[in-house]
């Protein structure tokens, strides 16, 4: 059984900068990192691993320009079996539908599909939407926001998920894809064996034609959604402040709710 | 400065980093203050192959060079000297075995430590400590087995450790000559963990006397030959005191960072106190202590692994890689002032924690015997 997980190559850094006019991120000189939720996922699927053991395999899988090799390189040094670089200049400008297509029509070609794990989202794009979208494309069921797998049994398994109020148990067959959030484990650093391995590690490559792809659903062409514009929030002025007895403020706060004609 | 590591040492170097920064740095002074062993912390290490640094290929280890291991002790220390000793203490006790050991013993027992067991080595005792050859624990010869009856003290990784390499006396009437080396289990009968002491500083990790009460062992427990004991204990301590030199080297160059950073920071007649000459010439000497350290240090790791003879130098960055933490440490504590001497600040610890490389695996009064006796035979 394979184990597929998901990962994305992200820009290191919370203040991202963006190119406004073509409404894309700047990447140069930011350094890369693998997108830390991602991290949680790696660790689960080589968890997952090391208990049902056998011949699964764990493989890493990322779309993205030649350089995302270097993410999969970070994760085969924590101990991934395998990585997948989906790259073709034919992918660029793919959203989040495109990029899901595509990564589906890779783990097809792949074969042998148990579960499919990403991290609930990317800290660039923050959307959620390429683990959902995965599963959507192959018609398998989905298990969003994963904070526990209690067990995998006989094809079956069953998760915890967290919710705003607490969490769901959710039971289900394999294949199935799973969103996973930093309260699942603590992700395993590099071991030196793995950063050997890593340091050799060339990726398997494939292009849209390698996995058939069709190719209105990929790319630009496969994008629904496009980036109409990009820009930084306003920053919050300061507004007034006003400092007193209950009575006094209210009345403070009545007077300027009627000088804004609000009441 | 550049020592133009290989791309594996490098590697080690990297994952002892990462691990002291993300895993040790921030549960550091909790540990320290509870005196607790940090199991968790070891099973990181072992996750991460650091295990493997020493043991060589054929026994699920990967064999790489004396200077590689010291990067992981240095990086460790970094962090925490006392939960670096972990590690450095588990190659100090499996080293014999390693030189030593027969194939079956080695089959036996390295691939354990490769996987993350823990190893010790017992030489001292209440009486014996510099005089080493003083020991009283005695090892009767019964048959096919030995009978070893007497008390180890200030043993590292004492309870915590799975395998033992201990020295006891088969023939007292001979001195050293009669020392012979036996590796032991725990969890053998008549094995038995005493005191576990109450230390000023490395205070997570363990110290603890090992009890033999009539416990027996077969021959087969036996190290090298019958009698061969010291010897193998002065060629073991000739390399692996080098990794109390790097673990000197750590809690300095962790001292000396701390010491900057802060003295950027600080502001005393409104300007950052670094700026002031007095800090600026003590921190300066600081860093010519510590990297003339490390240089000697590698340089005798690289000189151990291409088979010179290295009792003097390795002596020599024992005691000047530790002088140099107790200094630098000390030094450190006095660019702090008054913030330095408090708890909530790394510095004091690492004060405390330096010491302890000044005395143990041969005080640094003993290391300048083995380098005087070396010069003075050797210069005309």
């Amino acid at each position: 059984m394979n184990i597929f997980v998901c990962i994305k190559q992200v820009p290191n850094t919370t203040e991202v900068k963006w190119d406004l006019e073509k409404g894309t991120l700047i990447r140069e000189g930011v350094e890369s990192i693998v997108n830390p939720f991602d991290l949680y996922a790696v660790e689960e699927g080589l968890k997952i691993k090391e208990k049902i053991g056998g011949d699964t395999k764990v493989i890493a899988i990322t779309m993205g320009p030649p350089q995302a090799k270097e993410a999969l390189r970070d994760v085969i040094a924590m101990g991934a079996d395998e990585g997948i670089l989906v790259s073709d200049r034919a992918f660029a400008g793919a959203d989040t539908l495109a990029t899901s297509y595509s990564l589906y029509k890779a783990i097809e070609k792949m074969g042998d599909i148990g579960i499919i794990l990403a991290g609930k989202q990317a800290i660039d794009g923050d959307t959620g939407q390429v683990g959902p979208g995965i599963a959507s494309w192959f018609g398998y069921p989905q298990i969003t926001y994963v904070k526990k797998i209690v067990e995998i049994k006989d094809n079956k398994m069953v998760a915890e998920r967290l919710t705003d109020y607490g969490y769901d148990i959710v039971e289900s067959e394999l294949p199935v894809v799973l969103t996973v959030v930093k309260e699942i484990n603590e992700p395993r650093l590099p071991s030196l064996r793995g950063k050997m391995k890593a340091k050799k590690f060339e990726p398997t490559v494939f292009t849209a034609n390698d996995i058939n792809a069709d190719e209105n659903r990929i790319g630009l062409q496969g994008s629904p959604t496009q980036v109409k514009k990009v820009f930084s929030p306003p920053k919050k002025e300061g507004g007034e402040k006003f400092e007193g007895e209950a009575e006094e403020l209210s009345e403070i706060l009545f007077g300027k709710l009627k000088e804004l004609k609000i009441v | 400065m550049n020592y133009f590591l290989t791309e594996e040492e490098q590697m080690v170097r990297e994952i002892a980093r990462k691990i002291a920064e993300e895993k040790i740095i921030p549960v550091r002074q909790k540990y320290d203050e509870e005196g607790k062993f940090p199991h968790d912390i070891v099973e990181v290490m072992a996750q991460s192959d650091l295990f493997r640094v020493f043991i060589p290929e054929e026994y699920d280890g990967m064999g790489l060079s004396t200077l590689a291991m010291l990067l992981a002790v240095e990086e460790l220390s970094y962090g925490c000297a006392g939960m670096a000793l972990a590690y450095a203490g588990t190659a100090l006790g499996i080293t014999p075995v390693i030189l030593f050991g027969s194939e079956e013993q080695k089959k036996k027992y390295l691939p354990k430590i490769a996987n993350g067991s823990l190893a010790a080595f017992g030489l001292t005792e209440s009486e014996a400590g510099s005089d080493a050859g003083n020991i009283k624990t005695r090892a009767e010869k019964d048959g096919d087995y030995y009978i070893i009856n007497g008390t180890k003290q200030f043993i590292t990784n004492g309870g915590v450790a799975d395998i033992y390499v201990i020295i006891a006396l088969t023939d007292p009437s001979r001195g050293t000559r009669g020392a012979t080396a036996f590796i032991l289990e725990k969890g053998m009968e008549g094995f038995e963990f005493g005191k576990k002491e109450d230390k000023m500083g490395i205070r997570a990790s363990i110290t603890s006397e090992l009890v033999f009460r009539d416990l027996k062992v077969h021959k087969s427990q036996i190290l090298g030959r019958e009698g061969g004991g010291f010897l193998m204990t002065m060629k073991t301590f000739d390399r692996t005191r080098l990794g109390v030199a790097a673990q000197a080297l750590g809690i300095a160059q962790a001292a000396l960072d701390a010491a900057v950073s802060y003295a950027k920071k600080r502001h005393q007649f409104g300007k950052p106190v670094a700026s002031f000459e007095g800090l600026q010439y003590i921190m300066a000497d600081m860093a010519i202590k510590v990297e003339s350290a490390r240089a000697l240090t590698y340089m005798a790791a690289r000189n151990v692994d291409a088979g010179e003879k290295v009792a003097d130098i390795t002596a020599m960055a024992k005691a000047y890689a530790s002088d140099v933490a107790m200094q630098v440490t000390t030094d450190a504590v006095q660019v702090f002032g008054g913030y330095g001497y408090m708890k909530e600040y790394p510095v004091e610890k690492m004060m405390r924690d330096a010491k302890i490389t000044q005395i143990y695996e041969g005080t640094n009064q003993i290391m300048r015997n083995i380098i005087a006796s070396q010069i003075i035979k050797r210069i005309k």
